[in-house]
């Protein structure tokens, strides 16, 4: 009883801001209207900017791959409303489903071919899985959250992803079975490279690893290896932000 | 009841019944803290001050409103509020824990700030009514409020010391049952039917209690380490400084080796992780007694000082899970002395983990002290060759705003002299880009080498960097010629990059792990020239050395730069600085706005507007009087509660020794105003007090540092007592004066003095964010100078302190 009270306070309050904040549209072409202006701000928000690529904007793979995805279908029932916001969100137990303008980032800063293989260390929903999909052969994906990876592995295959594996366990050792792949993203927390995955990743391939907090990424890690294996690390903002001493 | 009746039952429970609501209410408030750190974060803990302050300044507004109807059923009216008390202390916390709010995405989500301010109402509630029930009484007992007033006081002093010894004995759900129950114990003291009845509801209220359970945030570490398959907790302490969980993983190990090498043949060995309070973790390696420790402890960055010559006595600045330990043993120590604030988590380590950690705090060369860092040092008589800490942040810079008496230039200076001859100071964190905390770290070094008079701060530092992790180590002597080429080992054999290093060139910064540009090594050049100052003006975060005034080492926040953190949000850009103190920035709005609001509100609605015109009374200066006692009361509290802090060297015993000695001392000094005939004098004299405790001070606790913690607590009581006596003078002495020459404007001034209550507390907060805790005392001492300029004129000796609230 008195765990009900404010439980029901709480919903009612909940229902309260819900009615206010959310729209009622779930139809699925106004989905894709918001994705589509979604990808457009996107694709705004990177042009010039993009220091980290080298470029002065994303690959159109990428935009014209995420203007296809629905990332509604990756977030909670609750929240499919913000689904086209450029915005993390929560996924439940404790994740978040990644910013839109990083998960291009992150995918662009990969220089995918449509024959690589991919490993991904923590699944999450299964979006970036999805857009991974999209461009290349292969996906393997791994997450440590038993509820989150099978429901990841159920949204997956109902959207037709056949080409996207997914396992729940320990990513640290990777997946040495695939191995090796062209590229390797790391959006689990890692305190230090895991070696194994540095063994797993294909010469002249690449690794990327978000670092920050689930709401934000402070810096990207790049870790590359080159045609002889040689490690080459690298580290950058995902925004263009100088010059850090003011006007001079 | 008239007033013959209420004189009568103005008896002993009575009495005991207020000490126990009035103990309840604030062991409340101090708990709260606890448990929002637990279920939430730190910072958001504070706002607990705010919550009992605004749960005051309505009521005094509810109270002065229906002041005959209260006195007229006080019985009834206490009973109620009293029970209400204990029956909203668990429903409240139970509904504000139930609110979504979450912390990161306050800018996310439009949403957020209207939950924080649901959490911040709903748990004003309990405060509310045991407000109610004690004015009641203050009202009721006009002839005798002294006794009432000292029984509120006494039991207010006492429960804030009193839920420290309740924290060790209960887990926090314990207490919070505990102090609810006090609610219905009290309420039964004061009705027909006494002690019998009051067990029974106070058990009552147990069980009630009892159906609490803390739901911390899905986003704290410890939450999402559960979430893993395969997590386990195999052990939990509470204590006053904190909740500890051990975490064990058998499928998912834990692999923590912050910015291990590439090169390091070997990874971490099974791991327990500890988390505080839900965040963290502290890392517990798996050691077996006699041994050697893993080798993976030689490949992180802070392994460097130990490459740098023989460290054989060493001093470790925190416990953690041990792993400062296992890498001084792994490199030869022969005594190391280890400080830990938190007997819990020593006792942790001693007894759960013992064997998981190999006996480690049993080794004959381990010692540990349990006190804060400072306090420690302040007592030791030896020298060491290294002395070690941490430097960590939090989650996306939330706890900007928290004060750290270890890394402010005072504490550096401190540890330098206390290195043995060739001795080394070595501080490590996780790395930050753009730079920032590194920075910090160089600056604050290169501030401590100037008081040592050294000429050349450069000769003195050592700093390298790993992917995830920085390592300074700074000498109070020039380092040795060989320090040069003991570097580049290290570096060249790890992977790590230096950032500087005596006679480092510049083709050896930013070779391993690529910056687009060598932020490192071009700000620490900057930084090592003769004047660093308009370099540290220049970049685009406030990286000037914290001080022990302004002691916020990770707080690094421009507001310059909002304007482009918030354009670059749509980019990826939110973790490009630190949110704790726009935290607190929020808070302030929103308790400006509560204030303004709330407590004002029923005077409104009952029409209370004052008289027009009084003669010899001007009602702008007279509300400017109580504005300013309710803002500078506060401010002094919170600023000398942070000077307490850095004395007694423990936040929880500061805490409870400065809110009992101000509360005690302010009820003292309130019952002797009516030997003070005008307000104006003792506002005076709090403004020179403070002003003189503000110069004095630090020379004095410099000079008494060395005396044990009791002999500190003592000297800390007997320091709070003349401020506070003076600080509780002036507010009845004002309502006195008011009473007697415009009754009619009292509950006004009761509302404003309530408002500034509650808007003092986030603003000492962020004035001291942003100017240090001397400028909160400055500017409180100023407001005491202006209330004795505007303070109402003299009393009469007809009209006494005693009779204010009729």
């Amino acid at each position: 009883m008195v765990g009900l009270i404010p439980t029901v306070l709480v919903l009612v309050l909940s229902l309260a801001c819900a009615a206010v904040g959310a729209a009622s549209e779930n139809d699925e072409a106004i989905f894709a209207e918001r994705r589509a202006a979604l990808m457009r701000e996107v694709q705004a928000l990177g042009l010039g900017e993009l220091q980290l690529l080298g470029r002065r904007e994303f690959d159109p793979r990428v935009i014209e791959v995420m203007g296809r995805i629905p990332r509604h279908e990756f977030v909670p029932e609750a929240l499919r409303d913000s689904a086209y916001a450029n915005r993390p969100l929560p996924i439940g137990y404790g994740q978040t489903i990644s910013q839109p303008y990083v998960v291009a980032l992150m995918t662009d800063v990969l220089a995918l071919e449509p024959g690589d293989r991919v490993l991904e260390v923590g699944t999450g929903s299964g979006y970036q899985a999805a857009i991974l999909a999209e461009l290349v052969e292969r996906v393997f994906t791994i997450e440590i959250v038993a509820a989150l990876g099978e429901a990841a592995a159920g949204r997956l295959a109902r959207l037709g992803y056949e080409n996207v594996r997914v396992r729940v366990g320990d990513g640290y050792f990777g997946w040495p079975d695939e191995a090796p792949f062209d590229a390797i993203i790391v959006t689990a927390a890692a305190t230090h490279v895991p070696p194994p995955l540095v063994q797993q990743l294909k010469p002249g391939g690449r690794m990327v690893i978000p670092v920050g907090h689930q709401f934000e990424v402070q810096y990207l890690t790049l870790v590359d290896k080159d045609p002889d294996g040689r490690i080459t690390m690298r580290q950058t903002l995902p925004v263009a932000f100088v010059p850090l001493t003011g006007g001079n | 009841m008239d007033q013959a009746d209420a004189e009568v039952a103005l008896r002993r429970p009575t009495l005991l019944a207020i000490a126990l609501l009035s103990g309840a209410a604030l062991g409340l408030e101090v708990l709260l803290l606890r448990l929002f750190a637990i279920i939430q974060w730190h910072h958001f803990a504070s706002m607990a001050i705010g919550l009992a302050l605004l749960g005051w300044g309505v009521s005094g507004s509810v109270l002065t409103a229906t002041a005959e109807r209260v006195r007229t059923r006080f019985s009834a009216f206490f009973t109620g509020n009293a029970a209400a008390f204990g029956v909203s202390a668990v429903a409240a916390f139970s509904i504000a824990q139930r609110i979504p709010f979450n912390p990161p995405e306050l800018l996310w989500d439009w949403r957020q700030p209207l939950w924080l301010a649901a959490i911040y109402l709903v748990l004003a509630v309990p405060f509310l009514f045991a407000a109610n029930a004690i004015a009641a009484a203050l009202m009721t007992f006009r002839g005798r409020s002294g006794r009432v007033y000292g029984a509120d006081l006494l039991g207010a002093g006492t429960g804030a010391v009193a839920v420290v010894g309740v924290l060790t004995q209960l887990p926090e759900t314990g207490a919070l049952a505990f102090l609810s129950g006090l609610g219905p114990v009290a309420a039964a003291l004061v009705i027909p039917g006494g002690p019998r009845k009051a067990v029974l509801l106070a058990l009552a209220a147990l069980l009630w209690a009892s159906w609490v359970d803390l739901r911390p945030s899905p986003f704290k570490p410890l939450s999402r380490a559960l979430q893993v398959v395969g997590a386990d907790v195999v052990a939990e302490r509470s204590g006053p400084l904190g909740r500890l969980t051990v975490v064990a993983n058998s499928e998912v190990p834990f692999r923590d080796a912050p910015g291990l090498a590439l090169t390091s043949p070997t990874g971490p060995p099974e791991q327990r992780a500890i988390f505080v309070d839900g965040e963290g973790p502290l890392i517990v390696d798996r050691h077996q007694q006699g041994a050697p420790p893993p080798p993976y402890l030689d490949h992180l960055t802070s392994a460097l000082p130990y490459h740098l010559g023989e460290r054989r006595q060493v001093l470790l600045l925190g416990l953690g899970g041990g792993r400062g330990i296992l890498q001084a043993l792994l490199h030869g120590a022969q005594h190391i002395d280890v400080t830990e604030p938190d007997s819990g988590h020593v006792a942790l380590l001693r007894d759960e983990l013992e064997d998981f950690s190999g006996h480690l705090l049993e080794a004959s060369r381990v010692h540990v002290h349990i006190g804060q860092p400072r306090s420690v040092l302040a007592t030791a008589e030896r020298r060491w060759d290294l002395i070690a800490l941490e430097a960590g942040g939090s989650a996306a810079g939330l706890g900007a705003a928290g004060a750290d008496y270890r890394l402010t230039v005072e504490a550096f200076a401190d540890y330098l002299t206390r290195l043995a001859p060739g001795g080394l100071l070595a501080v490590s964190g996780p790395i930050d880009l753009p730079p920032r905390a590194a920075l910090r770290l160089l600056a604050t070094a290169v501030a401590a080498l100037g008081r040592a008079h050294a000429d050349a701060p450069g000769r003195h530092l050592v700093m390298v960097r790993s992917w995830q992790t920085v390592t300074m180590v700074v000498s109070a002597d020039p380092l040795p010629a060989g320090t040069a080429g003991a570097v580049r080992v290290f570096v060249e054999t790890r992977g790590f990059d230096p950032i500087h290093f005596p006679d480092m060139r510049s083709e050896e910064a930013n070779r391993r792990v690529i910056l687009d540009v060598p932020w490192f090594y071009d700000a620490a050049k900057a930084l090592l020239e003769v004047n660093a100052e308009p370099f540290m003006a220049r970049w685009k975060y406030a990286i000037a050395p914290a001080t022990d005034d302004r002691p916020f080492f990770h707080d690094f926040f421009r507001w310059a730069l909002l304007p482009e953190v918030l354009a670059l949000r749509e980019r990826g850009g939110m973790g490009l600085f630190e949110w704790g103190h726009l935290v607190v920035v929020a808070a302030l709005i929103q308790a400006v706005l509560a204030a303004v609001i709330l407590v004002p509100l029923p005077l409104l609605i009952a029409g209370r507007r004052g008289t027009a015109s009084t003669p010899g009374l001007s009602r702008p200066r007279t509300l400017c009087y109580f504005l300013a006692l309710g803002l500078a009361f506060l401010c002094i509290e919170i600023a000398f509660l942070e000077r307490f802090v850095l004395f007694l060297g423990h936040p929880v015993l500061a805490a409870a020794v400065c809110l009992a000695g101000f509360l005690v001392f302010a009820g003292l000094g309130s019952q002797a105003s009516h030997r003070i005939e005008r307000p104006g004098r003792a506002a005076t004299a709090t403004a020179i007090l403070s002003l003189a405790y503000l110069a004095g001070l630090p020379p004095l606790f410099e000079f008494l540092a060395p005396l044990p913690t009791e002999a500190r607590g003592l000297v800390s009581v007997a320091l709070i007592a003349p401020l506070g006596f003076f600080m509780g003078m002036p507010f009845p002495l004002g309502l006195a004066a008011l009473d007697a020459r415009a009754p009619r404007w009292v509950p006004w001034a009761w509302a404003v003095n309530g408002c500034a209550s509650v808007i003092a507390s986030p603003l000492a907060g962020l004035m001291a964010l942003e100017f240090g805790f001397s400028a909160v005392i400055a500017v409180a001492a100023c407001l005491y100078l202006l209330a004795a300029t505007v303070a109402p004129p003299a009393t009469t000796a007809l009209c006494k302190p005693d009779t204010v609230l009729s």
